[in-house]
């Protein structure tokens, strides 16, 4: 069973920065994960007080606080139409309405949980966390790891024109996924990326670097493109599924993941 | 008929789509000890030392129990609801010194609340002699290393037991040659199926609480399916006369077999006795994953023998079954693995079944829903599938050859007639609704999608034949009002409501006309409890012959009033009618009568038993779409038709078909329980645990094409464990369909799928 | 701590731990519809509304509901009633350990989208597990009782 000493609501970021330095202080997200340990917490500070509970859309970003939920995000209809319902497709296998109502978007992804299908998603697409010591951050740079200690603030998501597909596989439909991929197609530069995660380790990206994917897709190219990525994605085993069976779906959603993208109107 | 076959409501639907207060926790009193279990991290260890003197200091502890509290000499018992004497073997001791899986109770916390509980259990020092585990039960019978080496174990009955071989029971049974036939036949396929340890999956956990009555008796009260069995265990657990216990249930938050093992009464029923103050146990949803009491592993080793134009002619079935650390159910379960599939087969002309039940270091098996039958009917249906794929025969068609029907004497059950059967027509049906003609076997959707078919037949039985008891009191109360009171534990199947009309159709009454009491062991007549599909059929009956002594006493007052004989009266439900159209006197006026100056009583007991236990028939057949690709499986539909006799209450018995089918799908692709290399179970909790969302499922299609079985009331067999049975073989010989991968060990996963079909294309 | 919570419409002030959760708290306070049947928050016993949106109870800490509406079974009766009414009639209720959690949530459905298709209600619904019905007489209820809403409208 989870314990926790103190409680306390933070007024500021300044305020909740400097709890957060002290040894057995823990920021709340949504609590689903946390509530699972079963260690003790000195002070547990709640940023719920701080206005980082909407989704900002403005002509060039999206601007999330970190307090906004799984679900806010599921349904945003701007999100919806800029990721052409990846967005959706990503979310909607967590668990249940009232747990993504609940779990938060800096939650996640401050988490940096392998399994998570929140990084997956966002790593594909040109997003940025505001910590509040840190500034601006690549989210495939806070991916990696480090800022232990800092305030998650919020989610910027550059919104430049792209096209997104999202697959996953699960053993059963709301169970934590066996592998998560999200591709991203820059339609001008004809560019092609994959987020790629539940290896089960972090997402990573995937990029075409070889080329195999430039100038139309047939199935033949979407093959090898998948062959290619399976190549380029480390995977691990765990109760879900093997590192071969990852490695294999690795190449079968990739390839699926291409051939939809090169459709063009998701 | 009024009342019966009609789709009623439960009597307690309202009350519980309300979230009233009706659970154990809901009404255990305030201010209950809160009792926890120190549980071993080792498979198998003995005990040398437990400090408990730290952890008693802890504000708010009352009491620390552990091995050493338990008196010497005392005897061991069985958890099992089973009718005394039991089958199971006496293994267990409240605590132990020897622990003997991952789980296994090491002491007992009591205390005001649950943070000083914890706190207690964190702070108990134990030093163990560990011990190397029998993890493997393929390696468990004659391994020198003995789950149970100790001296004062016991079987009670002739089941083949022998703890110093790590057997808890063998048994032989055959009829005819079966090696003379099978060297006869064309074909013997050979082969070997395995289920793992499913958990019935409850939504409420085992729990308990427990006071002390104002007679100083012990009184239970538990989410339990065995309030007469729990009174015998908890007496012999705590070595005290059964007179000084009393069991009730409360409504239980489904049981599916779990709750037909007592498997958290004993602890604060000791803690309540040493204490005398009243305390609750609530298991957690982690100790109802791993110290509990689900499904046998199994391994079925089945020879099935037919000549090239399709008649069955000999089944061989071995099954070796995994009973964990203890013996619960272990030798009963494992006999219907046969004795539930191969009378299937009427036609073949010998069998032989022969069954190893050993103990391992694992959690303790029990009784789930199905009871052996599921695991045996995947064997048997699934070989009968394969045969069918060898000879290039439709499953369909290769059934109706070989198919047990009406009258036919089944030799491996027991050589019991089959008095009802619509099986035939269970299997032209389900034919139909899923559109075997035009779906079988596959069709390639394109994207990677196949979309097959597959389907399987099942029987169970209707409680146990000669063992199982029903009992049923009616009395008529003021105004005309029955109250009937019973035994048999409503865990959600409807029974209470169930039992009422068939009281109600006797009566001529309306059901809102009859009260429902159950159960409660100083109240209710005796009953064995609700397990083994004997609720319907047994008390079923019980209720019926009850209602009609009843009717019998009405007239005789209604007569007495009347001042005529008893034979001169008819009784329409409403009045006492003298006949040839005289006077009358109402249900009210005799109700009244019977309260003043009255020698003639209106309330009658029936006790019934049955010398047979006829089984309910099922075909189940699935459709399902495999993405070749990613090896990921979806039932689209699972069309069923169910014999279950006459079907009482239409509704609850489409819903028990419907949940049963959704848990074998459950068994069949998800439900998963692994060891890691000490014994620990991985899938501890519902994360990791995977029964079916209403996600994971298309539809689900039941009808009834019913027999009519005269033992049974109106015509009346059971459906609560039939129903479990029929995906594990229709889903995996679909998956055959799909993509030609025979998969003989559940669950299957998309995982094997995926790897499998891409190593077959290459 | 203490907290002011509004349960169910009326103003409960309260003394509570920093680690209290949600469910324990509403227990404490009477409303023992809300049901725990996991410590992983996946099955959606224990669902209630904060601020009018399902949550699982099991997983909110108590002082996080300071100031703000807790809405439970115990609130809804009207509602519960009237929906129930439609599982009662399939039978689909069963044991009814996840009822309680299971009708908050149809209820949130109904309010969020009064006109669900059946994927919709799947979908919405995918957290709240239930071992008994195999799901299809819930399904059953759910569309009787949106088909007489539908009629009750006209």
């Amino acid at each position: 069973m989870l314990t926790i000493k103190n409680y306390k609501k933070a007024e500021s970021l300044e305020e909740a920065w400097q709890l957060n330095q002290q040894r057995g202080s823990r920021i709340l997200g949504g609590m689903l994960w946390m509530k699972m340990g079963k260690g003790n917490v000195q002070t547990a500070i709640d940023l719920s007080g701080l206005g980082l509970a909407d989704i900002e859309e403005t002509e060039e970003e999206f601007r999330i606080g970190a307090m906004v939920t799984l679900r806010q995000l599921e349904i945003h209809p701007g999100l919806s139409a800029y990721t052409k319902g990846a967005m959706k497709e990503a979310l909607r296998h967590i668990v249940g309405v009232q747990f993504r109502n609940l779990a938060t978007a800096g939650g996640s992804i401050f988490g940096r949980f392998g399994f998570s299908d929140v990084l997956t998603m966002f790593l594909a697409m040109d997003s940025y966390v505001e910590l509040y010591q840190g500034g601006l951050v690549s989210m495939a740079q806070f991916a990696r790891g480090g800022y232990e200690r800092d305030v998650l603030v919020q989610i910027l998501v550059k919104k430049r024109p792209m096209l997104f597909h999202y697959e996953s596989v699960r053993n059963s439909q709301t169970d934590f996924p066996v592998l998560t991929c999200c591709g991203a197609l820059d339609p001008d530069e004809g560019q092609y990326r994959f987020a790629i995660g539940a290896r089960p380790g972090r997402a990573i990206i995937i990029e075409d670097k070889e080329h195999i994917l430039a100038g139309g897709i047939t199935e033949k190219q979407a093959e090898d493109f998948g062959v290619y990525a399976a190549g380029q994605t480390p995977t691990g085993s765990n109760m879900r599924g093997s590192a071969q069976y990852r490695s294999h779906l690795v190449k079968v959603l990739t390839a699926r993941a291409a051939l939809e993208l090169n459709k063009g109107d998701l | 008929m009024k009342t019966v076959g009609k789709p009623v409501r439960k009597k307690d639907a309202m009350q519980l789509l309300t979230g009233q207060p009706v659970y154990t926790e809901d009404i255990a009193p305030a201010g209950c000890l809160v009792v926890k279990l120190l549980r071993s991290p080792h498979a198998s260890a003995l005990i040398k030392s437990i400090r408990k003197d730290i952890a008693l200091k802890v504000p708010g502890i009352e009491a620390i129990y552990t091995w050493e509290d338990i008196p010497k000499g005392q005897r061991r018992f069985t958890l099992a609801g089973q009718t005394y004497p039991e089958a199971s073997p006496y293994d267990r001791l409240l605590l132990d010194r020897r622990v003997r899986y991952v789980g296994d109770p090491v002491a007992i916390v009591a205390g005001a609340d649950e943070k000083s509980v914890d706190k207690a259990l964190s702070l108990i020092r134990v030093e163990y002699q560990v011990e190397e585990p029998v993890l493997d039960f393929h390696k468990a019978k004659d391994n020198p290393i003995l789950v149970h080496p100790e001296e004062d174990w016991e079987s009670l009955c002739p089941v083949g037991a022998d703890h110093k071989r790590n057997l808890c029971a063998h048994d032989e049974t055959s009829e005819g040659d079966i090696e003379q036939v099978l060297s006869e036949c064309d074909i013997v396929l050979d082969r070997v199926y395995h289920t793992k340890a499913c958990q019935q999956t409850m939504m409420e956990t085992f729990r308990t609480f427990c006071t002390i009555d104002p007679y100083g008796r012990l009184h239970v009260v538990s989410s339990t399916q065995i309030v007469f069995h729990c009174r015998r265990i908890i007496a012999n657990a705590l070595n005290i006369p059964k007179s000084m216990v009393r069991v009730s249930k409360p409504r239980i938050g489904g049981g599916f077999g779990a709750k037909q093992t007592s498997v958290s009464e004993i602890y604060p029923a000791f803690v309540t006795w040493k204490t005398k103050k009243p305390s609750k146990i609530i298991f957690s949803r982690e100790e109802s994953m791993t110290a509990s009491t689900p499904r046998h592993e199994m391994e079925m080793h089945v020879r099935l023998g037919a000549m090239k134009d399709g008649r069955i002619r000999g089944i061989d079935l071995y099954t070796l079954s995994n009973t964990g650390a203890y013996g619960e159910h272990g030798p009963t379960t494992v006999g219907l693995s046969g004795h539930k599939s191969i009378p299937l087969y009427g036609k073949s002309e010998a069998f032989r079944f022969v069954s190893d039940v050993v103990y391992t270091n694992v959690m303790s098996a029990g009784a789930y829903r199905g009871y052996g039958a599921t695991q045996g009917l995947f064997a048997v249906e699934s070989a009968v599938n394969e045969l069918a794929a060898v000879l290039k025969r439709d499953p369909f068609s290769l059934r109706e050859q070989n198919m047990v029907r009406e009258g036919d004497v089944m030799p491996a059950y027991y050589g019991q007639v089959n008095s009802s059967c619509a099986l035939d027509r269970c299997l032209s049906r389900v034919r139909e609704m899923i559109g075997w003609e035009e779906k079988y076997p596959a069709r390639d959707m394109g994207n990677g999608k196949i979309r097959s078919v597959g389907m399987g037949m099942a029987m169970q039985g209707s409680g146990i034949s000669n063992v199982d008891v029903g009992s049923a009191t009616l009395k008529l109360g003021d105004e005309g009002h029955y109250q009937l009171i019973i035994g048999a534990a409503d865990m959600g199947t409807g029974c209470d409501t169930i039992l009422a009309q068939i009281a109600a159709e006797v009566l001529e009454c309306e059901i809102e006309e009859i009260t429902v009491f159950g159960a409660d062991t100083d109240a209710s007549p005796y009953d064995s409890g609700s397990y083994a599909s004997s609720t319907t059929y047994i008390t079923g009956k019980a209720v019926e012959d009850c209602a009609l002594k009843l009717r019998r006493q009405i007239c005789a007052l209604g007569a007495s009033l009347l001042g005529c004989g008893a034979d001169q009266t008819e009784f329409d439900g409403k009045s006492v009618t003298r006949t040839g159209g005289g006077e009358a006197v109402t249900l009210q006026e005799i109700a009244a009568a019977s309260m003043c100056g009255n020698e003639i009583p209106l309330q009658e007991t029936v006790t019934h038993s049955s010398p047979i236990s006829p089984p309910p028939f099922m075909t189940g057949a699935a459709e399902i779409e495999v993405d070749t690709g990613t090896g990921e499986v979806k039932v689209l539909n699972y069309a069923a038709v169910v014999d279950c006799g006459t079907p009482i209450n239409p509704n609850l018995a489409r819903v028990q078909a419907e949940g049963g089918i959704l848990q074998g799908i459950g068994m069949t692709l998800t439900e998963n329980i692994t060891y890691d290399e000490k014994g620990r179970v991985l899938q501890n909790s519902l994360m990791q645990y995977k029964i079916p969302t209403r996600l994971d499922i298309g539809h689900i299609q039941v009808e009834f094409e019913n027999s009519y079985e005269k033992a049974g009331p109106f015509g009346a067999k059971s459906i609560g464990e039939v129903v479990i049975n029929t995906p594990l073989p229709a889903i995996t010989d679909a998956i055959f369909n799909a993509t030609g991968l025979r998969f003989r060990e559940l669950p299957v996963t998309p995982e094997q799928i995926a790897m499998g079909y891409a190593q077959k294309k290459e | 701590m203490l907290v002011n919570i509004i349960l169910n419409e009326k103003k409960i002030s309260a003394d509570v731990e920093p680690d209290l959760l949600l469910i324990d708290f509403v227990r404490e306070q009477g409303c023992l519809s809300v049901k725990r049947g996991c410590e992983t928050s996946n099955c959606g016993l224990c669902t209630v509304f904060l601020e009018d949106r399902p949550v699982l109870s099991c997983s909110v800490l108590a002082v996080r509901a300071d100031g703000k509406r807790v809405t439970t079974l115990e609130g809804l009766k009207e509602e519960a009633e009237e929906f129930g009414a439609f599982i009662a009639d399939q039978g689909a209720e069963q044991c009814g350990f996840c009822n309680p959690g299971f009708v908050m949530n149809a209820l949130a459905l109904f309010r969020e989208n009064p006109d669900p298709s059946e994927e919709e209600i799947r979908e919405y619904l995918a957290g709240n597990l239930c071992r008994c019905s195999g799901y299809e007489g819930q399904l059953r209820g759910i569309q009787a009782y949106l088909e007489w809403k539908k009629s009750n409208r006209v």
